[in-house]
């Protein structure tokens, strides 16, 4: 194995095997939404149609919204998520944009200001650095900077992270760049109620909203509970969710990590070994500090998982926010942050596969972060 | 020759009885589609053969390889020459007194409020400021547009906004970022926003606005109002990729919005001809597929008619135009800039001299009686004692009140906001020494 990719991806796993096959997403998920829902209805709905539900419906309501990006309207979406949106609501609202991250993006931000509100799709959050200029500095700050007086109730949504095969510049993680933005809102679902509550969230929030959706997740299906099947149904942004309650450890992650989070809980349960508590943190800005340090209080340790890099990332942020709260005096062991490796995200698929954590290596660390005592 | 024909494209080139209804193989010679519409003497015949490839529109097949370096320059409109004569008669305005001499009573107020902002600036009193010197005849433009279309700008068009009636107070207010200030002194002086006045809050990523003026034309569009938006930008700004962005979209997506280009020669100190090579701003906008005008930036009747049509083809056909307006920048660049560091200060005398926009606009309105020197030396005394009132006024203002600086980052304080928020509080009240809080408004 490559030495220099074993020291890149060391900076909280220091020992990387060769990782086991990765387990069956479809499977995987239905398991644990089994145990995880007590959804009686039976319905499942994949992350992909949660999200088209939740663009359609609010669209319906409300006659501002409209959809814009490459490919959403002919196309039916580059990953099919806008399908049947052309049909239903026309070329007025559902715009075929030529290639201009920053002229649709631009547009779009421009037309908030005058009182649409838009929904920015971009075709992955790769492409939207092209943009950023216009999020950052045009759609996050003016309403601070015009005194109050300018408004931008806009969404910006697309895959984030890793997706399978693509290489560098198709799989960056851009949670932790949005994340420190003082003026946006960033979610990041796991599941499709996660999907459909925060887009419809986001779309109703007046403040501009980062929707980082993930690629590998829209054709996995979940149990969808009564209430999330309503036309009114929202998750709040800047919540996070107990997705399984434990007492001796803390795992904190977001997006696709949250379901290797829970296999690995659910794996050391069934092997004796420790209760795990998995957080899903749904809103990577407002971070839900609170869920975490009471949390932490409880189990007294704590593991944080992401896909993205490790410098200055998600985990890193929540590390140092507990470090200056409270939940200090409670931790038993340092907190642990499980990453993806700190290379750009290789091509080929063995070198994919250690370029991100799975069930195997949080496994591993909540095993090693159960070990360590302070002061033992 | 052509080897490669999709099938559609042969589809419609040639008589149906020519083609089978079998799709064809990718590569030919020549020779296996000679069929009369295809043949190589076509070119013998008069008639020219279109092109049908779905991105080529209107060309058509030629055996001469054109390699084209220009395309024809545009004219420079212009209405009055040097000495605010009428060029045309039938070009003369047909404008009252009072409208007339508004625009230029305007120009004569920016120039007076210009010079003591700057003065300011230099002796310390505000941080930064940036003058409209040699470009005031813009106002023209803004003359012609109705008080609901949204304007744009970049920074050198506080003139439209005093135009529309931003008064001097508000200037002022926002230069020196006190408690009166719209923008609640969050803004570098010169970026001045009003809602009210329909002026866009200025923001400093230049060609920022460009796509956004498209989106806000587009909102219009769509709510059905007879109004556009006029986005005002510099030659210099043109150069970003938000501007070919914008241009593009504006025209695929039909957007009421006139995009204004003062070309006034340098974007700091890089003269328009390292800017760009081609025929100025205006020959891009044929490119993008939009109607184009090119017009003297100091003659204020030119600017002012270009305006005037642009606006009706922007509001009536919901299609986007680029204006460019030739100027001269005769101020420095803003007072980060001394010009005289890379243009003859003979160079900018030259221009004041020769073309100069608030000349050409007086001599104008003498000519029709009225105006005069009296008339002139009492407007500026007058606005200029209504500046120096104002200004002195704003100076003595405290600032915003210190919990201003957590509101407007969302509509509502998040839990780390309010959490920072009364830390703050506390820590000002426990250590007042520390924290002197004279010079802020108080708290609401």
């Amino acid at each position: 194995m490559s030495s220099i990719l074993k020291k890149a991806a060391v900076v909280s796993i220091p020992n990387v095997r060769q990782a086991l096959l990765r387990s069956n997403p479809v499977l995987a998920s239905s398991l644990l939404a089994k145990r995880a829902y007590n959804s009686k209805n039976g319905v499942e709905m994949t992350v992909r149609d949660a999200l088209n539900s939740a663009l359609e419906e609010e669209m319906t309501a409300d006659e501002k919204i409209y959809l814009l990006g490459e490919e959403v309207g002919q196309y039916n979406g580059a990953y099919k998520v806008s399908k049947g949106l052309l049909d239903k609501f026309g070329p007025k609202r559902v715009i075929d944009t030529p290639i201009t991250e920053s002229g649709f993006c631009g547009l779009a931000v421009g037309s908030a200001f005058a009182g649409l509100k838009p929904v920015c799709e971009f075709m992955t959050w790769n492409f939207a650095m092209q943009a950023i200029d216009q999020i950052v500095n045009s759609a996050a700050k003016t309403h601070y900077m015009s005194g109050g007086n300018v408004n931008c109730p806009i969404t910006f949504r697309g895959p984030n992270g890793a997706a399978a095969g693509v290489a560098a510049q198709h799989s960056q993680c851009f949670a932790a760049w949005y994340g420190s933005v003082p003026g946006l809102k960033v979610v990041s679902p796991w599941n499709s109620e996660d999907a459909k509550g925060l887009l419809k969230a986001a779309i109703r929030d007046p403040n501009p909203v980062v929707v980082l959706e993930n690629e590998l997740m829209y054709g996995v299906s979940f149990p969808m509970s009564e209430a999330a099947l309503s036309k009114d149904f929202v998750v709040e942004i800047g919540k996070a969710k107990i997705e399984k309650a434990g007492t001796d450890i803390t795992i904190v992650a977001h997006s696709r990590s949250v379901g290797f989070a829970l296999e690995a809980a659910m794996l050391l349960e069934k092997e004796g070994i420790c209760s795990a508590e998995v957080i899903n943190l749904r809103s990577i800005r407002p971070l839900d500090t609170e869920t975490i340090i009471n949390s932490v209080k409880k189990t007294n340790r704590l593991v944080t998982v992401e896909g993205g890099w490790p410098q200055y990332g998600v985990g890193s942020e929540i590390c140092a926010q507990i470090m200056e709260s409270e939940a200090f005096d409670h931790l038993d062991a340092p907190v642990v942050r499980v990453t993806g490796a700190d290379v750009p995200t290789p091509y080929a698929q063995n070198l994919e596969a250690y370029a991100f954590p799975d069930t195997e290596v949080i496994a591993r660390v909540i095993k090693r972060t159960m070990n360590k005592k302070i002061g033992a | 020759m052509y080897a490669r024909v999709s099938v559609r494209a042969l589809a419609r080139s040639i008589p149906s009885k020519a083609i089978k209804a079998t799709p064809a193989p990718l590569t030919h010679s020549a020779k296996a589609f000679s069929t009369s519409a295809l043949s190589m003497d076509s070119h013998k015949k008069k008639e020219r053969v279109k092109v049908h490839f779905p991105g080529a529109l209107d060309s058509h097949f030629s055996q001469v390889l054109e390699i084209r370096e220009k395309m024809e320059p545009i004219d420079t409109f212009r209405v009055m020459d040097t000495d605010g004569k009428v060029l045309d008669k039938a070009l003369e305005p047909e404008v009252t007194e009072e409208f007339a001499t508004k625009i230029y009573k305007d120009m004569l107020t920016l120039n007076v409020m210009d010079l003591i902002l700057y003065e300011a600036q230099r002796q310390g009193r505000i941080s930064f400021y940036m003058t409209n010197a040699g470009e005031e005849a813009y106002i023209g433009s803004a003359a012609a547009l109705d008080p609901e279309d949204e304007i744009f700008g970049q920074y050198r068009e506080a003139g439209t906004l005093l135009y529309r009636g931003f008064t001097l107070d508000q200037f002022m207010n926002q230069c020196y970022s006190n408690d009166m200030d719209l923008g609640k002194g969050r803004q570098m002086p010169v970026h001045y926003g009003s809602k009210a006045l329909h002026f866009q809050t200025i923001s400093s990523p230049l060609a920022t606005q460009l796509p956004q003026a498209s989106g806000a034309a587009y909102a219009i569009k769509r709510s059905g109002k007879k109004n556009c938006v006029m986005c005002y930008f510099g030659e210099g700004a043109a150069s970003e990729g938000d501007f070919h962005a914008a241009l593009n979209i504006a025209a695929t997506t039909s957007c009421p919005v006139i995009f204004f280009c003062r070309n006034n020669g340098f974007a700091i100190s890089t003269p328009a001809n390292e800017q760009y090579k081609g025929d100025g701003i205006a020959s891009r906008g044929v490119g993008y597929g939009m109607h184009t005008i090119r017009v003297d930036g100091n003659d204020v009747w030119a600017v002012y008619k270009a305006t005037q049509e642009a606006r009706k083809i922007a509001v009536e056909k919901h299609k986007p135009v680029l204006i460019e307006a030739m100027t001269y920048r005769v101020g420095h660049h803003s007072t980060s800039d001394d010009s005289s560091a890379y243009r003859s200060k003979k160079e900018v005398e030259d221009w004041k001299r020769h073309d100069n926009p608030m000349v050409r606009m007086r001599k104008w309105l003498e000519s029709k009686g009225w105006w005069d020197e009296a008339r002139e030396n009492e407007h500026k005394s007058t606005q200029r004692s209504a500046v120096l009132k104002s200004f002195a006024a704003a100076e003595k203002r405290k600032k915003p009140a210190v919990s201003e600086m957590f509101n407007d980052v969302y509509d509502k304080l998040t839990p780390n906001l309010i959490e920072q928020k009364k830390e703050l509080e506390e820590l000002i009240k426990k250590f007042p020494a520390h924290y002197d809080t004279s010079n802020y408004a108080k708290e609401n």
